[in-house]
């Protein structure tokens, strides 16, 4: 599903992944752990395809394609899809207009007839009720007056109805209080399929009590330092990272 | 002055000849308002109101006092510019068009007001120049050329369900001439009462003409109005117009303003909270490009207590346009408990497009809740990467931004076939 090799990022000259490596098979959960500042935001805004930010060595793969060659929508299109750590309002457009639109953006790609917003709403309506939510969310401006927790769980929504191959959650856990948490988690566990991948970003171990990795990587300083199962999340949250970031500059 | 003693020789021909039957009340007023205009003459950038705005195209043209038009024309002409079947009135270069618009006199008199003048000359009377302030130059001339316009008096407790229409045409001469039209609307809601207007200003064809237009509202106590005001009028069009809003107590008033056309268009838009319990929202938007320049004075007098005001006005600009927007807040001393909110965001989509956003808060009482806040600038790039992270191109992520910069405005407006028709404005443009 995804090959990253020897990735290297800079923003303004300044270089922040310095060198990752990072494997995903079609199915698989991946946790990126780390400390604030180690590059896990970063790495999914490059994979999405940021214009701010420079690959300036390395390769990323998806699907037997070079990811890093395609525009933002060409990624898209193509089934990645990145839940925003801070969404952005879109003001004057409702969030059901906007999904539409990138919904038919999709289909177009793929050679489908786009769907008009009552075919729109019966799809809507079953990608919710799938997850378990209402439509609340929907009639109002994309992020407009949303709070934190909202804002998350249109992120979520998205993914449900965009239904894509590779999905890159960017601290969608900060932010929220114990229930979103559970509620955001659940709509991801309901997501997971066999041919769905997601790259979890996260700074604490918290979301993963409720989403259970098949593996975790721990990201200091631009590199990933550490890679294990679900039970190293554990341990980083008794132990910290400062352990494996010093050892990451010995190395 | 050349340009003043023109119009000034215009008024002693128009008043010698075809006003000459007035009432003596209305000569007074009529004499008042030129003689008026003479000492104010045309305003000029030296003036702090006119500062981004020359008026020297209207000063440099011979504009001709428009006439009744010889060709009336068919509903299929102006069916672009209608809301379906409600009741209406057409003007076309100032003048009522009887045989296309529908007067009625149940529990509200919708007429023009040079048939009013004859009419309820008394009730015309008691409103007619009250509230346009003479301090304004162009509201001057207008008051001097008064003859026809849409009179509109909805009865005390009366609600009138369907949106009326006020179209205003200007129909550009065969002969060449450059027309000038002194549109007066007078639109007096009694207590309690209800009522939608719909005003809208457009040029049959294309063409250089110049539109004076002068609008007084009057909300009795405990009465609701919806003013929409659609200005789409032929882009060599000149545009002045002043809309004056009276409110009394408990009294709602939503006026949304946008303007479309026109090389030049200032819209001076004043609301007046003159008893308690008032609540007034002024939504505006202008969506310009190539050479256009839009000017929006608006002033929101808050004279009493207790009242409520919300402004919203978006700007889209393009090609070498430039749109300004000067909000002021009034807030008169004892007018305690007012909460007035203003925004004013100007999306820029071109370089060499500009935007200039002036809030003017004077507030001279002491419990009082006043914001404002201004936006100029060009799409947000993270937004634009958040759509195109969604799978949407450039191109259509760029346009649907911006459409949602105007649909905001658009979103608050009740008038389903009005919404619909700004909407397929707003798109039409936007694709081009």
């Amino acid at each position: 599903m995804l090959e990253v090799r020897g990735l290297h990022v800079a923003v303004g000259g300044t270089e922040i992944l310095r060198g990752v490596d990072l494997t995903v098979k079609a199915g698989e959960v991946h946790a990126i752990m780390g400390p604030n500042g180690s590059g896990k935001s970063t790495l999914t805004q490059v994979l999405a395809g940021h214009p701010a930010y420079t690959v300036t060595a390395g390769t990323a793969t998806y699907e037997g394609k070079d990811l890093l060659a395609l525009k933002p929508e060409e990624r898209a299109r193509e089934g990645l899809f990145l839940a925003f750590q801070y969404p952005v309002e879109i003001r004057g457009i409702t969030n059901s207009y906007f999904l539409r639109s990138a919904v038919n953006a999709v289909r177009k790609h793929r050679g489908q007839e786009e769907l008009d917003p009552l075919d729109f709403l019966q799809v809507l309506e079953e990608k919710l009720k799938a997850i378990g939510w209402d439509d609340t969310l929907m009639n109002r401006p994309v992020n407009e007056g949303f709070s934190g927790g909202e804002k998350k769980r249109n992120e979520i929504l998205q993914l449900a109805v965009l239904e894509p191959k590779l999905a890159l959650l960017d601290e969608t856990d900060s932010g929220l209080d114990i229930d979103a948490l559970k509620t955001v988690a659940n709509a991801v566990n309901k997501l997971r399929a066999p041919e769905r991948s997601f790259v979890i970003v996260t700074h604490y171990q918290r979301l993963l009590n409720f989403i259970t990795p098949d593996m975790v990587h721990v990201l200091a300083d631009g590199r990933i330092v550490k890679s294990g199962g679900p039970d190293l999340a554990h341990e980083l949250e008794a132990k910290g990272y400062d352990w494996l970031r010093a050892g990451a500059m010995v190395s | 002055m050349v340009a003043v003693e023109r119009l000034v020789q215009a008024y002693r021909a128009f008043a010698g000849n075809g006003a000459s039957g007035a009432p003596a009340w209305l000569k007074e007023l009529r004499d008042g308002g030129i003689a008026r205009f003479g000492s104010l003459g045309f305003p000029t950038t030296k003036q702090e109101a006119w500062r981004f705005t020359s008026v020297a195209a209207l000063t440099e043209t011979a504009f001709k006092l428009a006439h009744p038009v010889s060709r009336i024309p068919q509903l299929a002409e102006i069916q672009p510019f209608l809301l379906g079947d409600g009741p209406r009135l057409v003007f076309v270069n100032g003048f009522l068009q009887r045989s296309i618009s529908t007067p009625f006199f149940d529990g509200v008199r919708l007429d023009g007001l040079a048939q009013a003048l004859v009419d309820t000359p008394d009730l015309v009377r008691q409103h007619l120049g009250k509230y346009a302030g003479a301090d304004r130059p162009f509201a001057a001339l207008n008051t001097a050329f008064v003859r026809d316009g849409a009179f509109v008096h909805v009865a005390a407790r009366h609600k009138v369900e369907e949106p009326i229409q006020l179209l205003f045409l200007t129909a550009p001469s065969t002969d060449g001439a450059r027309l000038v039209a002194h549109p007066r609307n007078l639109i007096v809601l009694e207590r309690e009462a209800r009522a939608t207007i719909v005003e809208t200003y457009a040029t049959l064809g294309d063409g250089v003409h110049w539109t004076n237009a002068v609008t007084e509202v009057v909300a009795g106590d405990g009465a609701r109005v919806d003013c929409y005001r659609v200005q789409r009028e032929s882009d060599r069009a000149y545009h002045v117009a002043v809309t004056d809003v009276h409110q009394g107590r408990d009294t709602t008033v939503n006026v949304h303003a946008v303007s479309f056309g026109a090389a030049l268009a200032r819209h001076d838009l004043r609301g007046t909270l003159a008893g308690p319990g008032g609540y007034l929202i002024l939504n505006g938007l202008y969506l310009l490009a190539g050479e256009q320049h839009a000017d929006h004075h608006t002033a929101i007098d808050h004279a009493a207590p207790h009242c409520e005001s919300h402004e919203y006005f978006n700007g889209v600009l393009d090609g070498r346009s430039r749109g300004i927007f000067n909000g002021r807040i009034i807030v008169r001393p004892g007018a305690q408990k007012t909460d007035s909110k203003q925004t004013n965001n100007n999306l820029l989509l071109s370089r060499d497009a500009h935007a200039d956003s002036q809030p003017q808060l004077e507030i001279y009482a002491d419990d009082v809740k006043c914001t404002h806040g201004s936006t100029v600038g060009p799409l947000d790039p993270k937004a634009l990467f958040y759509l195109e992270s969604r799978g949407i191109g450039e191109v259509e992520a760029r346009r649907l931004m911006t459409y949602g910069f105007a649909a905001e405005i658009l979103n608050r407006m009740d008038v389903a076939p009005l919404r619909a028709q700004l909407d397929g404005i707003v798109r039409a443009r936007l694709a081009e």
